[in-house]
């Protein structure tokens, strides 16, 4: 039986000469949580963009597929679709969250005809009590008012706005919502209130939800699987479970550590030093390389492959048998991501 | 309400500021209008006395202190007098603008409707098909912006006008075959005198309209809500009008404002090459007789008439942008 | 190697402008104008001197023909191409000294000296200028060159002073601003050190718009008989020819010149200007890329 509902397979975007993703796969079960973590730049949103067909120019899929399978009928070649077919594949298939609900709603329009809107364009043969009707429920559901259904963007809080935002992705009960950074912008009350709000309805409609975010806390609790990006590609990519009791790659490590356990344990905090590479340029190697503590040399020549291991895929050459034939460090093993000790690990 | 108030209060500080500069410029700058006649009367001998006590009379100079003199310059405007004018005497100057008045109206009004509605619908097009060929002839709008009203009002006479004979050379009417009434004669004549000046004024106008349209578009259309709007599956146009232009058209409609004032003084320069009988044209013949009163009453008419013009647009404004409804 | 080296790295800057076509084309324009304008009346001889038939076509001796009374019409025109620049530029930097003075100063201090500033700048936006042009042109008579331009500068400091200031008032928020204060600096040292110089792309911007817009005004007015009687300018050519009868005689190469002069320097001032736009707006550059 097959319950996948959107597949990526190898896939790549390019602007103009940076390379913000490169050979992406994964594939997203019906009704399941795929998160997606990485600092910013390193082509998480890109990907999102990507999947729905959204990226301006100079920004293009230079390769790979996306595939679309509804749950009666054939696939559908998400990268092939054009003009109306596009059109009309848009919101009822895959809906989108935005980052930044200050900018994603049109500030000189109501929130009324940005809801309408949706029904006007793809439920031509709805009425406009109907509408009305469809766009109150909607706002209750989410939470808001629906006397405030004729308010301006201007006249909501933040938090406001990413509710109508969520409101109007349901609109028309899509297969897949893609959440980019939905709670970036919001205190840590409101964030904890938005994905409690989102669950909820993907408990209620059966949707499938990407999540994208840097903030990996977040989607350990709300996801069922993991892609950690690193510099245009995924480096790690396992269950929520897996990923956090036993991560693999020195980078996850890394941004776990970034973080407070969430059982409180006494642990120290650390950032990642360094920064995310230039994608413009050609890269050799691993791109994590430069910033990571159990690089050998080996990991400046080869660029390392999203191999298994157990139920994971991870992409790091301590594991690679050939180039590494040791075991991976006790350290990473450890769960330890200290630049102190680098000298004796190399 | 708020926003409303606020503008009723600048325009009206503005319209006080008009008002003051048309009274201060000619005490400021040269004494009196009277001076400046006599002076280039002035031949031989003094003009008699009596002779200048006529002038004053007539021009209402007096030897009161200024601000005396300003409060009754005000207290005549309140009562609608603008004077007698010099060229057409005993004709009030009241009376030989508002001959005038309609003309320039019609014409600026139309032509300002057709440089706006073109400039920002060809300005939106070329701004959401990025690269196209429409895109591709922005540029050239740089040179129509650098065109001097005065000359291509000459040029269009010269090659439209004369040359090919399409288009009557001056006058707002053909004054000696068709009578002023509402008969399709008399219409079509209008607007057959009216098209070149109404061409020269959107020709030179339109250019900073439809490049100001289109660099915002191209702006707005990074937009969040823009691409939102495209994910949501709407329909391109519907995403180009209500999304990208509804905003990419705001900041243009704030430098209104300015491009009325080149609108305007275009029109001066081309009322005066085609003889169009508007204000424009009395102001030029004003200042060629020295008639002052005429003169002052002209910058006065329109004065009011560009602030007008100007508080209408405000309004409009507060209507299709929300945010200044409330904030204020 | 070192040939691919070197092509890979031609100099992008161009007076610390991204070099681009458009900023290319504009500096060689209006390097044309500025060169006419110092050599050209050296070189064309007395634009007053009668040296040929009346309305003559251009020819050999005349490549621009001649006007109603027999002057050159080249002479003419490069004796005019010296006046207008002159205006222009004079103008230009009168009222771009009077937009930053108001600017900066309403911008930085805020309060009650911003807010009469701001209603100053807007209500000279809003007051048709021409006209009052024509009103004070008419009073001063016979002014020379400078009098004309401080006139035209006293309508064309408005627009500019308006968006100095918004700038200013988000560099005054600034953290290294808000350090200089607290250091102890004072205000015209902050004024002139801090802020003053990461305006250079606004009142640069402003400055060209400032000359755009003097040589049309200064034109217009020529052209209506109104710039003191002389032939020292394009304007006053046009008003020389509409009434030497040049259209009605169809002497083409009269009037066709000075307009075309006209347009082309604003032409090439703009070219300048885009190019200052898009260092500001980096959302253009990318469009046109």
């Amino acid at each position: 039986m097959n319950d996948t509902v959107l597949s990526v397979r190898d896939l790549s975007v390019a602007y103009g000469q940076t390379r913000a993703v490169r050979g992406v796969s994964f594939e997203l079960g019906r009704g399941q949580v795929l998160g997606i973590a990485g600092e910013s730049g390193c082509g998480k949103s890109t990907l999102a963009y990507a999947i729905n067909r959204l990226l301006q120019p100079p920004g293009r899929t230079t390769s790979g597929e996306v595939a679309f399978h509804p749950k009666d009928g054939d696939p559908i070649d998400v990268l092939a679709l054009e003009g109306e077919e596009l059109r009309r594949f848009r919101w009822r298939r895959v809906a989108m969250v935005f980052q930044s609900a200050m900018n994603a709603l049109n500030p000189v329009l109501s929130v009324r005809r940005q809801l309408h809107d949706v029904f006007t364009t793809h439920e031509p043969s709805m009425s406009r009590r109907e509408r009305e009707e469809r766009s109150r429920e909607l706002l209750e559901l989410v939470g808001i008012d629906p006397g405030r259904i004729g308010a301006y963007p201007h006249e909501l809080s933040g938090g406001m706005r990413q509710r109508v935002l969520i409101a109007m992705a349901m609109a028309l009960n899509p297969d897949v919502v893609v959440l980019d950074e939905p709670t970036t912008a919001l205190d840590v009350v409101v964030q904890r209130d938005i994905l409690e709000e989102i669950d909820r309805l993907r408990e209620m409609f059966g949707f499938a939800v990407v999540f994208i975010t840097h903030d990996l806390s977040l989607l350990l609790e709300i996801s069922d699987h993991l892609a950690i990006m690193y510099g245009g590609r995924i480096v790690e990519y396992g269950t929520s479970k897996d990923t956090l009791l036993q991560p693999r790659h020195p980078y996850t490590v890394g941004l776990l550590n970034s973080f407070p356990s969430l059982r409180g344990e006494r642990q120290a905090l650390h950032g990642i030093p360094g920064s995310p590479p230039d994608l413009s340029k050609e890269l050799t190697g691993c791109s994590f390389a430069p910033r990571c503590p159990y690089a050998f040399e080996g990991c400046h020549t080869h660029e390392p492959e999203l191999d298994s291991i157990q139920d994971s895929l991870v992409a790091c050459l301590q594991y690679d048998r050939r180039l590494h034939p040791a075991r991976p460090d006790r350290r990473l093993r450890e769960r330890r991501f200290d630049h102190a000790d680098h000298e004796v690990i190399s | 309400m708020a926003y409303l108030w606020r503008k009723l209060g600048f325009y009206a500080v503005a319209l006080w500021a008009a008002l003051t500069i048309n009274f201060l410029i000619p005490r400021l700058i040269r004494g009196n209008p009277v001076d400046i006649i006599l002076s280039r009367f002035q031949t031989r001998q003094p003009p008699p006395p009596e002779f200048r006590k006529a002038l004053e009379v007539m021009f209402g100079v007096s030897h009161d202190p200024l601000w005396v003199q300003y409060f009754a310059y005000l207290r005549q405007l309140a009562t609608g007098n603008l004077g007698t004018s010099v060229t057409y005497y005993p004709a009030p100057v009241g009376t030989v603008i508002g001959q005038a008045m309609p003309w320039t109206l019609g014409l600026v009004s139309i032509a300002l409707l057709i440089t706006v509605g073109l400039g920002v619908g060809l300005g939106m097009v070329a701004g959401w098909r990025r690269g196209s060929w429409l895109d591709g002839l922005i540029p050239t709008t740089t040179f129509l912006a650098a065109i001097p009203y005065f000359w291509l009002a000459l040029l269009l006479l010269f090659f439209l006008g004369a040359g090919l004979g399409w288009f009557p050379l001056n006058g707002a009417y053909d004054y000696a075959h068709v009578r002023m009434g509402f008969t399709g004669d008399f219409i079509g004549s209008v607007l057959c005198h009216g098209a070149l000046p109404a061409l020269t004024l959107v020709i030179s106008g339109i250019a900073g309209w439809l490049l100001g349209m289109r660099n915002m578009m191209v702006s707005t259309m990074a937009e969040d809500y823009v691409v939102m709007a495209q994910a949501k599956g709407l329909r391109p146009r519907r995403v180009m009008v209500a999304y990208a232009a509804r905003n990419a058209v705001l900041p243009n409609v704030t430098g209104f404002a300015i491009m009325l004032g080149f609108f305007v003084g275009g029109q001066v320069a081309t009322e005066v090459v085609f003889s169009y009988p508007g204000v424009g044209f009395a102001l030029l013949q004003a200042v060629g007789s020295a008639d002052y009163p005429l003169m002052q009453g002209l910058f006065l008419i329109i004065s009011v008439a560009v602030l007008a013009a100007n508080f209408l647009v405000d309004l409009l404004y507060g209507l299709i942008d929300p945010r200044v409804r409330k904030a204020g | 190697m070192t040939a691919v080296v070197t092509l890979a790295a031609p100099r992008d800057r161009v007076l610390g402008l991204p070099r681009s076509g458009k900023l290319v084309a504009g500096l060689v324009i209006v390097g044309f104008f500025a060169l006419l304008a110092i050599a050209g009346p050296i070189l064309a001889g007395d634009p007053e001197a009668l040296v040929a038939g009346r309305l003559e076509p251009p020819s050999a001796e005349q490549w621009l023909g001649s006007t109603d009374t027999g002057q050159s019409v080249l002479a003419q025109l490069m004796y005019a191409t010296r006046g207008s620049m002159l205006i222009g530029v004079t103008a230009g930097v009168l009222g771009t000294v009077g937009s930053l003075l108001i600017g900066v100063v309403g911008g930085y201090f805020g309060g009650w000296v911003d807010e009469a500033f701001s209603l100053l700048s807007n209500v000279a936006l809003v007051i048709p200028t021409l006209p009052l042009l024509i009103l004070v042109a008419d009073y001063v008579e016979d002014g020379g060159p400078f009098t004309y331009a401080l006139i035209i500068s006293l309508i064309s400091w408005a627009g500019p002073a308006r968006v100095i200031r918004s700038q200013v008032m988000s560099l005054r928020n600034r953290d290294y601003v808000d350090a200089a204060r607290v250091s102890g600096e004072p205000g015209w040292r902050i004024m002139v050190f801090q802020i003053l110089p990461n305006l250079v792309p606004v009142i640069a911007s402003g400055f060209v718009w400032a000359i755009i817009g003097a040589i049309l005004t200064e034109s217009g007015l020529s052209a209506l008989g109104l710039g003191g009687g002389a032939v020292t300018s394009w304007g006053g050519m046009l008003y020389y020819a509409q009434n030497g009868s040049a259209l009605s005689m169809g002497s083409w190469w009269w009037f066709v010149p000075p307009g075309l002069f006209i347009a082309a320097l604003g032409t090439g001032l703009s070219l300048i200007n885009f190019s200052i736009d898009e260092l500001m707006n980096p959302r253009l550059r990318k469009a046109a890329a």
